[in-house]
């Protein structure tokens, strides 16, 4: 089936070894985070089209859209969601400082010596 | 502008320019269907490549005038003496990694935005393809062909897969691919159905050689036939044979070509060193559009010959190619042409470019003075699409603007 070779050979490798212009590993990071730019702009162009086509069609006029003021309470709700959002996000960044708070960590390999010992 | 605050949405557009959406695009009966996330898609990397030229790369100037060329003469005691050295000190400077990373990346991108809208549907393209080609002559193959080592090695622009390999029998995925994509990769410049170049040498044919009336046309490294469709429709009543070594290409152009009903082309699988088929003198006209740098020194010399052989008295070639690398070049200049050359699989462009190809024409048989030198932009539909006629900028090798080389028979 088409869509079962698109699925393994659409992001194939061209014959032909890859240049990497920097730390390979900082360009991986630059690659995914470009598809992820490209992604973004896809849904951006259809949230266009959606709008566009609920004002032709008389539903909800993108003026109404760009003027839109929450209520209070639909506010509260947006700025918990963008909190979450944000924490989820940069989750990393709270693990780093949470490591910093942890003098005492122990690596699991660690713990796995420990609890295998015969006597543990 | 109509006053209105709302600069994001109010209408009509401020003053744009840019490329075109993607859905301007020339369709035709073999061309793959597009989602709207798909043509998006394109639409982001055509705004991307953009981008990269007009807003990225010409810092990369300044990083050389300032940093990079400065560390090198600081480092040597003397400034670089070719584009290799330029390009290899360029590679250490950020500023220039990162608009190759990104460069590349887009690249990259663009394959696999094509190639996802041309695999999942690729059994249709395959039965359409058929459908277009299986009665009458305008399709000859050779499965016994030998694909060139410099097709088979790399796979040119990072195109999966290259001109020849097809993941099925019949698919001509490849071929989809590569003509969906290009109006992307060059946003737009070379018009709806991506065959600027082929008007902008019919143009110049016309204009130069006001006469000519061919009855026989060779294109060579045809490809899917885009550039060589313009010159057989402006030239009706002569028979033109389009040659590659790319038979899923082949395949895709002969039923692109009937379905926009281009009758008078015959798609043929072979290889342009080799055109013992075709008796001395048989063509008027052999064509090659952006092939050559493609090719590799034997096979350029060879295939010259072979165009001298089969070429009648008072027949022309001509070769549209990316301007010369020449010593009123400078070297920064062509280390970033030579870009494509080594980080975009097109090994033979470097060299290719830096060849004295007049004297290789002559070594072939032409007379020097017989030679034909001219420069030519694409033709592309002006209410729609920039013009690089009008186009002051530079994108180092991509560009719709090129030299023609030629020679008179």
């Amino acid at each position: 089936m088409s869509i079962d070779i698109a699925m393994a050979l659409s992001s194939a490798k061209p014959a032909g070894k890859r240049p990497y212009f920097m730390d390979p590993s900082v360009e991986r990071v630059l690659n995914i985070l470009m598809a992820t730019v490209q992604e973004l702009a896809v849904t951006r162009e259809r949230l266009d089209t959606v709008e566009r086509l609920l004002e032709i069609k008389g539903i909800v006029p993108r003026s109404e859209i760009e003027g839109f003021e929450p209520t209070g309470d639909q506010a509260a709700e947006r700025g918990l969601w963008m909190q979450e959002y944000l924490n989820r996000v940069l989750r990393t960044l709270q693990q780093e400082a949470e490591a910093l708070q942890t003098p005492g960590d122990l690596a699991s390999e660690e713990v796995a010596l420990e609890v295998s010992k015969a006597d543990a | 502008m109509d006053g209105s605050p709302d600069l994001k949405n109010a209408g009509p557009a401020q003053t744009y320019a840019g490329p075109p959406d993607y859905r301007v695009v020339g369709r035709h009966g073999v061309f793959p269907e597009t989602t709207h996330d798909e043509i998006a898609r394109f639409n982001f990397l055509a705004h991307m490549n953009r981008h990269l030229s007009t807003r990225v790369m010409p810092s990369v100037k300044t990083a050389w005038e300032r940093r990079a060329g400065p560390a090198f003469e600081a480092r040597e005691g003397r400034p670089a003496k070719d584009r290799h050295e330029v390009r290899k000190a360029l590679l250490h400077d950020p500023y220039y990694q990162a608009w190759s990373a990104l460069r590349r990346a887009t690249m990259e991108q663009r394959q696999q935005a094509g190639r996802w809208i041309a695999l999942r549907q690729a059994e249709t393209l395959a039965a359409r393809v058929e459908a277009l080609t299986a009665a009458g002559d305008r399709l000859e193959l050779d499965p016994a062909l030998p694909i060139p080592r410099y097709v088979s090695a790399v796979d040119h622009h990072c195109m999966p897969g290259s001109y020849h390999t097809e993941v099925f029998p019949g698919d001509v995925s490849g071929a989809a691919n590569y003509d969906c994509g290009i109006f992307a990769t060059t946003g737009g410049a070379l018009g709806r159905f991506s065959d600027g170049g082929g008007h902008a040498v019919v143009g110049w044919v016309r204009k130069h050689q006001p006469e000519f009336r061919p009855a026989r046309i060779l294109d060579i490294g045809a490809n899917l036939g885009q550039n060589v469709l313009p010159i057989a429709q402006a030239f009706a009543e002569a028979e033109v044979v389009a040659l590659d070594v790319g038979a899923p290409m082949l395949r895709y152009g002969a039923a692109r070509a009937r379905s926009l009903g281009v009758e008078n082309v015959r798609f043929v699988q072979g290889d342009g060193s080799d055109l013992s088929r075709w008796p001395d003198g048989h063509f008027d006209w052999v064509q090659t559009t952006m092939t050559l740098h493609e090719l590799s020194l034997t096979s350029m010399k060879a295939i010259f010959r072979e165009i001298h052989r089969v070429l009648a008295p008072g027949g022309i070639v001509l070769h549209v190619e990316q301007p010369q690398y020449g010593p009123d070049m400078p070297l920064f200049e062509q280390a970033m042409r030579d870009w494509d050359a080594f980080y975009n699989n097109e090994p033979f462009w470097s060299t290719m470019h830096e060849l004295d190809i007049d004297g290789f024409m002559i070594e072939a048989g032409f007379d020097r003075a017989n030679l034909i030198h001219g420069g030519v932009t694409a033709v592309v539909d002006r209410d729609v699409f920039p013009d690089a006629a009008d186009d002051d900028g530079e994108d180092y090798g991509r560009k719709a603007a090129w030299h023609v080389i030629g020679a008179h028979r």
